[in-house]
């Protein structure tokens, strides 16, 4: 115990919770952001979904960092997928934009790859995902003001790569 | 916003109920006191007198896999069996147990020691002898201190070659409440 503390020290990085510490610390902020998109009943199901997605992909965790921001991309992705399949249900709108046949987010976090961690949540979640500047700063512990900061300056970074490009 | 306790209870049935979980565990109540139960997809892991979720989180996690979550479909069967055992109408457990985090000679000790009946006693140098290692009882006694199942792994039927009650992870008087259950004390 004493040694794996010190370990994580050295290394800097927090480790994986239990999964039950995880969800104990997360499941009140995603489902106050599911009921802001869905609404009260839609969210449930949704909040259901999103922490078995989360359960599927834990073993898959390299550390503990940033695990509010990874929880709520997972919601945001269901959120996404959610309103995906009742616009092909009812017919209305076209399919989000599509250049090289991968969906707007799933580009933008390949891209993003390179940034420092705060900065690619921000560009992620604020271009991929659409939330607002509160919900960013929720997933990254940090005031809105910040969260827009990190964003802007993400995107500068993404640009002076392309030109370096 | 405060996730409704229905809600909670259905995904955490939910999970366990679809195998995403490396351990699912609850808090139980018992004439013992509380217990904690953990179970993996293998079987019965541990039961412990300390029921604090806390002091067990990390040490469940480490030894099989950080996917922990409170559910109790994880231990549905298990806290049945127990309520049975104790309300008088069980005598022996129809359960899986998972103890790969036993080393090879205490996993030997707690095969023997699953053999030891209802209502009946055995002594620290008897099992001993059993497990083919007749000079071995300090650590068999060392080996029961530690048994991940206790109650289940009946333990509390292992005494002193004197008759004496020794000692008993949940304390003395546990043990004999249980020894007085299975008639031996009375």
């Amino acid at each position: 115990m004493a040694l794996g503390r010190m370990m994580n020290a050295v290394a800097a990085v927090p480790p994986i919770p239990p999964f039950e510490r995880f969800y104990l610390e997360q499941r009140d902020v995603v489902l106050g952001f599911l009921r802001r998109r869905l609404g009260a009943n839609a969210a449930e199901d949704a909040f259901q979904e999103t922490f078995l997605r989360a359960l599927r992909a834990y073993p898959r965790l390299e550390h503990g960092e940033h695990l509010r921001a990874w929880v709520l991309t997972i919601a945001a992705r269901l959120v996404i997928d959610t309103g995906r399949r009742a616009r092909s249900l009812a017919d209305e709108l076209p399919e989000l934009p599509v250049e090289d046949g991968r969906p707007v987010y799933a580009q933008l976090e390949h891209l993003a790859d390179a940034l420092p961690p705060t900065e690619r949540a921000a560009v992620v979640l604020r271009y991929g995902y659409d939330l607002h500047y509160d919900d960013i700063a929720t997933a990254l512990g940090s005031s809105p003001e910040a969260a827009r900061q990190a964003a802007s300056s993400g995107i500068r970074r993404l640009r002076a790569g392309r030109e370096i490009a | 916003m405060t996730v409704p306790a229905d809600l909670d209870r259905r995904f955490r049935a939910a999970a366990a109920i679809a195998g995403l979980l490396d351990v699912g565990f609850d808090v139980v109540e018992s004439p013992v006191g509380p217990l904690l139960m953990a179970a993996t997809e293998r079987g019965l892991c541990r039961i412990s007198f300390n029921p604090d979720p806390e002091r067990q989180l990390d040490r469940l996690a480490r030894e099989y896999g950080p996917r922990v979550l409170r559910s109790s479909a994880a231990v549905e069967a298990a806290h049945r069996q127990l309520d049975e055992y104790f309300a008088g109408s069980r005598r022996g457990f129809e359960l899986e147990f998972d103890l790969r985090a036993s080393a090879p000679f205490a996993h030997r000790v707690l095969d023997e020691l699953a053999r030891v009946p209802f209502g009946e006693t055995t002594t620290y140098g008897a099992l001993a002898n059993r497990v083919g290692a007749p000079r071995a009882a300090r650590a068999v006694g060392t080996v029961m201190n530690r048994n991940p199942l206790p109650i289940v792994l009946p333990c509390h039927r292992v005494v002193g070659s004197n008759g004496s009650l020794t000692g008993y992870g949940g304390g003395l008087h546990v043990k004999e409440h249980l020894l007085r259950l299975e008639g031996v004390l009375l």
